[in-house]
């Protein structure tokens, strides 16, 4: 109950930033929107329709009120209902979000109890190996990689991940491969890593040394004994990459042209379309404190010990 | 090869080697690039040549001659909001702690509130207000990561701070500035430049990364974010082109990557 308290102050706090950042901040809306047309009379009726002659609580109070009931005004580009627009993008990224994320967090859970389960063998130094390369590669490099060998020289692929609303499950599988296999490749080491550093801590412990003298096999003692202790730490890395996901997104959605949330955002920035990106903003920063609460939700629930603070 | 005393391994090696490239890249760039940076010299996109090692790119630039120029706005900009955010975070989080409650409570509560978004939203929001200015860019992204850094630093602080050596400089009377600079930094330093690794490479791909979104450095200067945005249109016929940027950034976050995980390794901590 705490958590999910401090949660909604977190996004209650990020709501603050977020309008303030676009509102109170130096820089004066209507002249941007207005750009040549800016004659002082004109910049004045564009400052009363927008609302800003009034006072910024007011307004804040406001449009926080109609956003949490799922209206976030219209753009100043096209005069379309910005909620209305968003929705399906909003689909379409968490669609490819949670694609990746499916793959992704098996894959490195897998792969890193495996390292530390081989703890200075090949494998785990070619997995250490690789993994940091990996880390360091930024996502669009990835993905223009995968558009030139997989998507043109080999054709298996589209390059273009331009899915519609009729689009089936199936073939919006298919379309979203490649985006979804960059996001993976930048998350999954991460992932693997932290995997496998908690469950190598845990292995260095007593009460495992004393299983390993009873005579068990290896692997009931990573499975049994091990990993329930390297639980905790496991969930947290993964609800942060999660998080780290959802940054990723904006970035790849660019690279295929994937009609997402992230793209919608970075048009209405360039175009300073603020409801827009008001909206976009508050909804990013909304799963990105979903995911961070959920990490220390699950986190209490897989050990106890966490439960009664000292 | 040894560094600070102690021997590197092949790993570290290739990661210096790499860093000390771009490095020196960076700052020969006027003897080094054959073209100024924004030049039309040719027909856009023209083929790999003896004039242009590397070919034209949508209008006509020297691909090689802003790879070069693009090394030295990157990694500038990165080094210097690094630093800038450095300056920022270590100071406030050693200060906080030293100053005790009050002062660490209000600190930690605004970083709290600056870490609640992603940094690339934040920083998109700021910018679909005050436009894609560079000033803009360095503050914002110095002041994203001071928050980070200033986790860090505090944590570290934290530790130093309960030592019987700071008591006593304390006792004997010395001032706020005495112990941080005298005391606590000096033992911070080592967990501190591994951190200042780590947080070139995180604000290096974050510039680059909305530079290719289009939201950070504008034209006409070249940037390696940008070039990948500029180039990235080729890649459909199979073009090379986009992979000498996005290389080029892969390469040094490499190369940094490996110099940090050996810094941070085991036998660097041993003594």
């Amino acid at each position: 109950m705490q958590r999910a308290a401090l949660g909604l102050m977190t996004l209650w706090a990020a709501s603050v930033l977020i309008f303030a950042g676009t509102q109170i901040l130096p820089g004066d809306l209507a002249q941007a929107v207005l750009q040549n047309n800016a004659t002082p009379e004109n910049v004045a009726a564009m400052r009363h329709e927008l609302g800003l002659d009034r006072p910024a609580i007011e307004r804040y109070v406001e449009w926080l009120d109609h956003a949490a009931h799922g209206d976030f005004g219209r753009s100043l580009v096209n005069q379309r209902d910005v909620a209305h627009d968003l929705a399906p993008r909003l689909y379409n990224t968490l669609f490819l979000a949670a694609y990746a994320a499916l793959v992704a967090v098996p894959l490195a859970v897998t792969l890193g109890i495996a390292a530390a389960a081989y703890e200075g063998s090949t494998f785990d130094s070619i997995a250490n190996l690789t993994t940091l390369l990996a880390i360091s590669l930024p996502e669009y490099f990835l993905g223009y990689l995968f558009i030139k060998w997989i998507a043109v020289q080999l054709g298996w692929f589209p390059v273009l991940a331009n899915v519609t609303p009729d689009t089936s499950l199936f073939a919006r599988l298919y379309l979203c491969f490649l985006p979804m296999l960059s996001l993976v490749l930048v998350i999954v080491a991460h992932m693997m890593r932290m995997t496998r550093a908690s469950v190598i801590a845990v292995m260095e412990l007593p009460y495992i040394e004393m299983a390993f003298i009873k005579g068990l096999p290896k692997w009931r003692i990573m499975i049994r004994h091990a990993l329930p202790n390297a639980l905790a730490p496991i969930i947290n890395v993964i609800a942060l990459n999660l998080a780290y996901l959802i940054v990723g997104v904006v970035v790849i959605e660019q690279v295929f042209v994937y009609p997402g949330l992230g793209q919608s955002m970075v048009d209405a920035v360039a175009k300073r379309d603020v409801p827009v990106v008001q909206a976009c903003g508050l909804i990013f920063a909304a799963a990105f404190i979903t995911l961070n609460l959920t990490a220390d939700i699950l986190a209490l629930i897989s050990n106890p010990r966490l439960r009664h603070p000292r | 090869m040894r560094l600070f005393g102690r021997k590197m391994p092949l790993r570290a090696q290739i990661g210096l080697a790499i860093v000390s490239m771009n490095v020196i890249a960076a700052i020969l760039v006027p003897i080094l690039a054959p073209y100024p940076e924004a030049a039309i010299v040719g027909s856009a996109w023209a083929r790999p040549s003896f004039e242009h090692w590397l070919g034209l790119d949508n209008l006509g630039r020297d691909v090689l001659s802003r790879l070069l120029y693009g090394a030295r706005l990157s990694i500038g900009l990165s080094v210097l909001i690094t630093a800038l955010s450095f300056s920022m975070g270590v100071f406030f989080g050693f200060t906080a702690v030293v100053l005790g409650d009050i002062a660490n409570t209000i600190l930690s509560r605004v970083v709290d509130l600056l870490l609640s978004m992603p940094a690339l939203i934040f920083a998109m929001v700021v910018l679909s207000v005050l436009g894609a200015d560079l000033i803009v860019l360095i503050v914002t992204i110095s002041i994203l990561d001071a928050a980070r850094i200033f986790r860090v630093s505090r944590a570290l602080a934290m530790n130093i701070v309960s030592l019987d050596y700071v008591e006593v400089a304390r006792l004997r009377g010395e001032g706020l500035w005495w112990i941080i600079r005298r005391e606590i930094l000096p033992n911070a330093l080592p967990p501190l430049v591994a951190e200042f690794g780590m947080r070139f490479c995180f604000t290096f791909l974050f510039i680059s990364a909305l530079s290719f979104l289009g939201l950070g450095i504008q034209p006409p200067y070249a940037d390696w974010g940008s070039m990948v945005k500029d180039y990235s249109a080729l890649i459909m016929l199979g073009a090379p082109t986009v992979f000498y940027p996005a290389g080029a950034i892969a390469l040094l976050t490499i190369g940094v990557n490996l110099l940090v995980d050996w810094l941070t390794s085991t036998d660097m901590q041993k003594r």
